[in-house]
């Protein structure tokens, strides 16, 4: 054996390690892969070893394999041998291998689990952080689940080392197991004020994480960040709260009205430029959810566009391409204050980097105006000309069309001018947006009628040089136009100068070249070509030239039968042949020319895409519900046919009205159009002379485009739009002429003499009117179409799970799953049910001027009420350190709902925060000086909560109402624990909690809070109790009554855990003592001793009961039913609320309300042995009554005592 | 988040690599050899950031056009407009011949539109929320691929303190150290950044937290422990002085073998 080992750790000699690996790759250039193979080779041989230095060594150099790509899966298993060697050396390469190739389909990952949580425990700092990082790459739901508990608890390690990790790590756990996170949110909100400034960056981290995808959930944590963003200094945290803040804004612009003065304070001071870009970008968030009606903005606006040319100028060209990216964001709310840094933005356009001139690019589609579009769109044409490289050229011309045509072609003025543009862009090699120049042309076609004629010639033209378009580039897509030149040819014919000319050129054989979907609107446009020449030939009476123009058809279209395209094949054979009947009429000189353009009459009108989708169901109309009733099931299938058959029939002759007279079919004749004026589907004649298809009243209200006709029509030869620059400057100039004329006459005739700056033109947008206006008829949408954007979202989110409401307080299903004791498990006893948080929302009568307020909040829904107050409060007040004294009462909601909620969570030690008490507490509620106060109150007493029924009552309108059936919601509650000591030494506290169950009716839980208080290693703790006759503790089975039960879990310095045991009751109606002793060895570094602690459990009568809810009428009867016996105490000299004191009882001895009015309640319990017992507790001036009726009255008495003593604490 | 951290030479060999989002080893060199064509491409004095495509959808209202959307991998030149041929890996960047379809050595012959969607599907630079943040220091570049969620410039310093950060742990930092000590490096990232999310930016924490891990490690003797490092100690000696036999114990190893190891 001995041998064994040596040879073993001669062998390792000889193994490379990582650093001989690296070399031998290195120098093994020319043949690295066989080199790699070969040392994998020597890896699996490694691997086999049993020597765990060997196997560590082998991994780490599969980590450094892994890098170079190969895939090191297959050593998943022996990964986890390393990981779980106790070496630290050993166990960091081993999670390091893991978190480079773990994943969620990794099979062997589930047997990690254990290992994991062996590591989460260890007493060593770094065997925790290691096993957390790696925990952090890897994890999946099954490990979230079962390690969050683990993991929850370590958030409150002494380390903060340990602690700032295993708050980061919650948020990959709340992402596998969303259920996680209400739970733990209430401990990593207490995170957020952390003493330690890593724990706190971490804490902010996550919560910003969540916040980023589900924003709302988190607006009631602005308080909180507000605070901790006006005392940070570190940048980090700073930048991740604000930019939370950009992310909340947009839901509560209150929220921002607030924060513009910190955050300018902070652009004015701050000399990190991330955290003032940060700021800025805030600042613009806020400004665009406020972005109507607040005036004095204008300076935080002129501020941040101040800030943002600095970083504009900056010579980090870091700092330039973020300035232009925040420009743009104040541009969408703001345009007239970046308008004013136009000059900046050109001359960004000419940047050397090419993200610059990009981010510069989208700028300026925001800055263009009518005024100033023509030239915007010249430089950048200029630019499309120099432009290297594909992409960036295509981008160029997609910014180009975009400018143009943003909001419905608003700056346009001049659309012979976009044409044109639009044609020298087909100019462009290689660009791969054809289809966007195409769908802009039939879009304009179609919408500006007055630019139809133009258009038609310059589409024309460009068929003609078609073979220019589609040879060069017909890789590209830039054919794509020809489909629009030729589609706007066709259906825009009666436009066309030379019919003849294009026709020829359409059915040139290079057209055959062209894709297929093009050349099939080649073939439809060249018919209706056809039938406008043939009718313009008929008109003239010239019979030669319609046949020649039929035989050049005839000629021509069969080379587009052999199309390989099916589209184009089938059309031009359909063609084809109408083409030859009409050849036959022509011969037998019938005139066609009629006819066949019937084949093309009336006009197509735009209707919006997802038009039909966003039809809204008219009112009445169900579409679930049954036209005809369902048939009866009796009647047979084949009966069926028949009877529907035969029902129809007689009906149908039956409804036949009678003959409608004149006059009524009239009526109903105009209702019809009318209707089908109104109905964006039914496509409308045109009063268009061309298309005199059908001539209806009611299409009038199209509006008809009169032409410029200070503009000439056609510019000779091909365009340039560069001409038109030209032209429209002396078009606006003489608008500008004849505008001034008029207004000096008038002003003239007002006041002569009394000269103005007339000269001085400050042209606006408004002045400028287009010389073509464009169609944008609104029926593209149906009425009332609903403004949906459903389809925008993405089903498969997978931040989707977290969007989860964090102010509802937790109910009993919801904890963690924990690693239970078995005996928990043996006897299947439930858990402890006081889970729910209590509520405590109130609101004072006194409040009258808020009432109005409140009432309209009630209406709301219930959840939003409650978020709502706090931050209603907040964001309605000045910071509270302002106004410490007059706070309405209604501020202190505020404060027991964090505290409730911070205690909140269950399975967690619970030992130290109560040691720690007072300290921790008044960390946490520095926010305010009356929170503070308010805690002196009620010192020392932690909150637990009670039951809350789930039915609830409807909201309190005053104090006379009755309250039924719940909780108490009004006032404030003190922090109450429900955990007393049970002991405590120097080595170790322990703290205990009673729960009954209602399920089972002799077994009672105890939760244990086990703290150590020592700086050694608890272990091997071991609970004993010694019986009585009445209560036995539920041991595992085969052991004896004097054997102890082991703690499931060690104890590191300063760490608490809770254990439970369950104990079997026999009589539950008198209250019992019974002596345990606890066992455990402590080890440290002088080494360890064996130590134990005694301790008396006290089973009281109150621990036996459960919080049942119970109705009022259900309550009355029970009273009524007289089998109860009856007793009542009374004491003296109470000061507490009656709320306060009722939600002591609640929670103390697990009572719930069941109708309150005034000072007088009637309360509810129900011992696990189902003894009902019922309470009705009086409150006068300085006392308080309590009777009781109950069905055992030794049990009652019993109860009375006990709350007789808990009411004589207050 | 942060979803990927990468660090490759000027020749976009891998020098560590970080992913915090699962991708299979192929895919993983896939995106480390298209990261690096992109950064490589920019000029030092150019800005150090590079965003994500966006899945835009234009909408050209109007008659017969229907929403278009536009899938685009980046605004910037580069992926799918040149193919990543294995050839270029090396460090040149080809410019593909007019006329040729890009083909995808992993992809197979797709044209780059297909290859945008295929890839934006899997890929973590595929939203429309991420983008590359990079610095390039002497031969190496540092590229963090990060969501919307973390700020720019604070990236840039993290990137920052990271390399100060090796620095003070290797003592002048420069490439080889990264080369020969991936694993060392790795550690300290884990330091700096925990499963995606930054988890400490102050240098002197950092450097107090490793250096603790370290004595930890050499306490427990170091994976090369006393064995391995005699042999260190044996292939840094000058070979031909050496003895041609050593005892150890019964064990007679002959020295030769060495020889291949240095």
């Amino acid at each position: 054996m001995a041998l064994k080992m040596v040879k073993g750790s001669i062998d390792r000699m000889f193994d490379k390690n990582l650093q001989d690996l690296v070399r031998g790759i290195r120098n093994h250039k020319e043949d690295e892969a066989k080199y790699i193979s070969q040392c994998i080779d020597e890896i699996k041989q490694e691997l086999k070893q049993d020597n765990i230095a060997v196997k560590a060594n082998a991994v780490c150099k599969l980590t450094y394999l892994q890098m170079l790509g190969y895939d090191i899966s297959w050593a998943a298993f022996n990964i986890i041998e390393v990981m779980s060697a106790s070496k630290f050396t050993f166990k960091r390469i081993g999670y390091l291998a893991a978190s480079q190739c773990f994943h969620e389909g990794t099979d062997v990952i589930m047997l990690t689990t254990n290992q994991i949580r062996k590591d989460l425990s260890s007493p060593s700092q770094y065997d925790t952080g290691v096993a957390l990082t790696g925990l952090s790459c890897f994890v999946t739901p099954d490990l979230a689940r079962d390690l969050a508990n683990d993991i929850m608890t370590l958030m409150s390690h002494t380390k903060p080392y340990i602690r700032k990790k295993a708050v980061l790590i919650m948020y990959k756990v709340f992402l596998k197991y969303p259920e996680s996170l209400r739970p733990a949110f209430p401990r990593l909100k207490e995170k957020l004020e952390d003493p330690d400034p890593g724990v706190q960056s971490a804490a902010v981290n996550v919560i910003c994480e969540l916040a980023r995808r589900n924003p709302k959930n988190y607006l009631s944590l602005a308080p909180l960040f507000f605070k901790l963003m006006t005392s940070s200094t570190n940048n980090w945290v700073l930048i991740k709260i604000i930019k939370l803040f950009g992310a909340l804004t947009p839901l509560e612009p209150r929220l921002g009205k607030k924060l513009i003065e910190p955050l300018t304070n902070l652009i004015h001071s701050t000399s990190a430029m991330s955290l003032l870009y940060e700021c800025v970008n805030t600042v613009i968030a806020v400004l665009i959810s406020l972005s109507s009606g607040m005036p004095n903005h204008s300076a935080s606006i002129q501020l941040c566009v101040q800030k943002l040319r600095i970083l504009i100028e900056d010579s980090d060209q870091n700092l330039k391409y973020l300035g232009l990216l925040a420009m743009s964001k104040i541009l969408r709310t703001h345009p007239k204050s970046v308008q004013a840094h136009k000059d900046l933005v050109l001359q960004c356009l000419d940047d050397k980097d090419e993200s610059i001139r990009l981010r510069a690019l989208d700028l300026l589609y925001g800055m263009v105006s009518k005024k100033n579009l023509m030239e915007i769109v010249k430089k950048l044409m200029t630019h499309v000309d120099k432009a290297e490289g594909t992409t960036y050229r295509d981008e160029l011309l997609t910014k180009i069309i975009d400018i143009c045509s943003q909001s419905n072609y608003q700056h346009i003025t001049n659309f012979e001018w976009y044409i044109s543009i639009l044609v020298e862009l087909t100019r462009l090699e290689g660009t791969r947006h054809g289809h966007l120049i195409a769908a802009q042309m039939l879009d304009v076609a179609i919408r500006v009628k007055a630019i139809r004629r133009f258009a038609v010639s310059q589409m024309s033209a460009l068929l003609d040089s078609a073979h220019l378009v589609a040879s060069s580039t017909q890789r590209s897509g830039i054919c794509e136009v020809l489909y629009a030149a030729a589609w706007i040819c066709g259906e825009f014919s009666e436009h066309l100068q030379e019919p003849q000319q294009t026709l020829e050129a359409m059915l040139r054989p290079k057209v055959t070249t062209l894709p297929g979907h093009i050349q099939a609107v080649y073939v439809q446009n060249v018919v209706k070509l056809y039938a406008a020449i043939l009718q313009q030939k008929e008109q003239a009476a010239d019979a030669q030239a319609a046949q020649e123009v039929t035989q050049l058809l005839v000629e021509r279209l069969p080379q587009f039968v052999q199309s390989a395209d099916l589209e184009a094949q089938e059309r031009a054979s359909c063609i084809l042949q109408l083409v030859k009947h009409v050849q036959k009429l022509q011969a037998r000189d019938v005139p066609v020319a009629e006819e066949v353009s019937a084949l093309f009459a009336g006009e197509l009108n735009p209707v919006a895409p997802k038009a039909q989708k966003k039809v809204p169901v008219p009112e009445g109309l169900d579409l679930d519900a049954w036209i005809n009733e369902p048939l009866s099931d009796s009647e047979s299938e084949d009966e069926k046919p028949k009877a529907i058959f035969h029902d129809e029939e007689p009906r149908h002759a039956k409804q036949r009205p009678p003959e409608a007279d004149e006059q009524e079919l009239a009526r109903r004749r105009e209702a019809r159009k009318q209707e089908q004026a109104n109905n964006p589907f039914y496509i409308k004649s045109s009063p268009s002379p061309q298309k005199r298809y059908q001539d209806a009243p009611g299409v009038d209200h199209i509006p008809v485009v009169q032409i410029d006709l200070s503009v000439p029509l056609k510019v000779p030869g091909m365009p340039m739009s560069d001409q038109y620059v030209k032209l429209e400057e002396e078009r606006r100039h003489r608008q500008r002429l004849e505008k001034d004329k008029r207004k000096r006459k008038k002003r003239e005739r007002e006041r002569r003499g009394a000269r103005r700056h007339t000269s001085l033109h400050t042209e606006s947008d408004e002045d400028i009117t287009p010389a073509q206006r464009v169609d944008i008829v609104t029926e593209e949408m149906p009425e009332n179409a609903l403004p949906s954007d459903e389809d925008d979202k993405d089903p498969n989110d997978p931040y989707r799970a977290l969007d989860i409401d964090l102010d509802k307080p937790l109910a009993d299903s919801e904890k963690l799953p924990v690693q239970k004791h078995r005996d928990t498990e043996t006897s299947k006893s439930p858990e402890r049910q006081d889970v729910t948080v209590v509520e405590k929302k109130s609101k004072k009568p006194k409040k009258k001027e808020k009432k109005q307020k409140e009432k309209e909040r009630e209406k709301k829904k219930k959840k939003e009420a409650e978020k709502g107050v706090d931050l209603d409060f907040w964001l309605s007040t000045t910071p509270p350190a302002a106004t410490p004294a007059p706070l309405p009462p209604g501020f202190l909601q505020e404060e027991p709902g964090v505290n409730a909620a911070v205690t909140a969570p269950k399975e967690e030690p619970r030992g130290e925060e109560q040691d720690a008490g007072e300290d921790a507490e008044q960390d946490l509620e520095k926010p305010s000086e009356q929170k503070k106060k308010k805690h002196k109150k009620d010192k020392g007493e932690r909150s637990k909560d009670k039951k809350r029924p789930k039915k609830r009552a409807p909201p309190r309108e005053g104090d006379a109402e009755p309250v039924q059936n719940g909780a108490l919601r009004e006032e404030p509650l003190p922090p109450m624990s429900s955990y007393s000591l049970l002991a405590e030494n120097s080595y170790i506290k322990m703290t205990y909690d009673v729960q009954g169950s209602l399920q089972k009716d002799s077994q009672v839980t105890v939760s244990m809070v086990l703290e150590n208080q020592s700086s050694s290693f608890l272990k091997n703790m071991e609970l004993n109790v010694l019986d009585s006759l009445n209560a036995r503790l539920a041991r595992p089975e085969g052991s004896s009554v004097h054997d102890g039960v082991p703690v499931p879990f060690q104890l590191p310095p300063g760490i608490s855990n809770e254990a439970q045991f369950v104990f079997t009751i026999q009589s539950i109606v008198t209250a019992q003592k019974l002596k345990g002793t606890l066992s455990f060895i402590a080890k440290n570094d002088e080494g360890s001793t064996h130590e134990k602690l005694d301790f008396k459990l006290h089973f009281t009568c109150t621990s036996y009961l459960v919080t049942t809810p119970c109705y009022s009428d259900a309550f009355a009867k029970l009273l009524e039913s007289g089998d109860l016996s009856m007793s009542s105490v009374k004491v003296d000299g109470i000061s507490m609320s009656f709320q306060n004191l009722l939600a002591k009882i609640c929670f103390h001895h697990h009572f719930s309300v069941v109708e309150r009015v005034d000072s007088c309640a009637s309360m509810y319990s129900r011992s696990i042995q189902g003894h009902h017992v019922c309470l009705l507790v009086k409150k006068g001036e300085k006392s308080v009554s309590v009777d009781g009726k109950c069905s055992d009255s030794t049990l009652l008495s019993n109860v009375l005592e006990e709350m007789k003593e808990t009411l004589a604490k207050c | 988040m942060i979803q990927a951290i990468l660090v490759f030479n000027n020749h976009g060999k891998p020098r560590l690599v970080r992913f915090y989002q699962r991708f299979p080893e192929e895919i993983q060199q896939q995106i480390i050899r298209e990261t690096f064509h992109l950064v490589l491409k920019r000029d030092d004095n150019i800005c150090n950031f590079l965003e994500g495509g966006r899945l835009r959808t234009r909408r050209l209202s109007g008659h017969g056009s229907r929403a278009q959307p536009l899938c685009r991998m980046w605004d910037l030149p580069g992926l799918g407009q040149e193919p990543m041929s294995p050839a270029s890996a090396g460090g040149l960047s080809t410019t593909a011949p007019p006329g040729k379809t890009p083909i995808h050595p992993l992809l197979g012959d797709l044209h780059h539109y297909c290859f945008f969607r295929q890839y934006s599907s899997v890929s973590l630079i595929g939203g429309s929320d991420y983008k590359l943040i990079y610095r390039h220091y002497a031969t190496l570049y540092f590229v963090f691929c990060v969501d919307s969620s973390e700020s720019e410039l604070g990236i840039l310093d993290l990137i920052q303190v990271f390399v100060e950060t090796l620095d003070k742990c290797f003592e002048n930092v420069c490439e080889l150290d990264l080369i020969f000590h991936m694993d060392k490096v790795h550690y300290i990232l884990q330091e700096v950044v925990m499963g995606g999310m930054v988890l400490e930016t102050n240098m002197n924490e950092i450097v107090a937290q490793i250096e603790a891990q370290n004595r930890l490690e050499k306490s427990e003797g170091g994976l090369s422990a006393a064995p391995a490092r005699a042999v260190s100690a044996v292939k840094n000696i000058n070979l031909p002085e050496m003895p041609r036999n050593i005892n150890i114990g019964d064990l007679n190893i002959k020295v030769p073998n060495l020889s291949q190891f240095v």
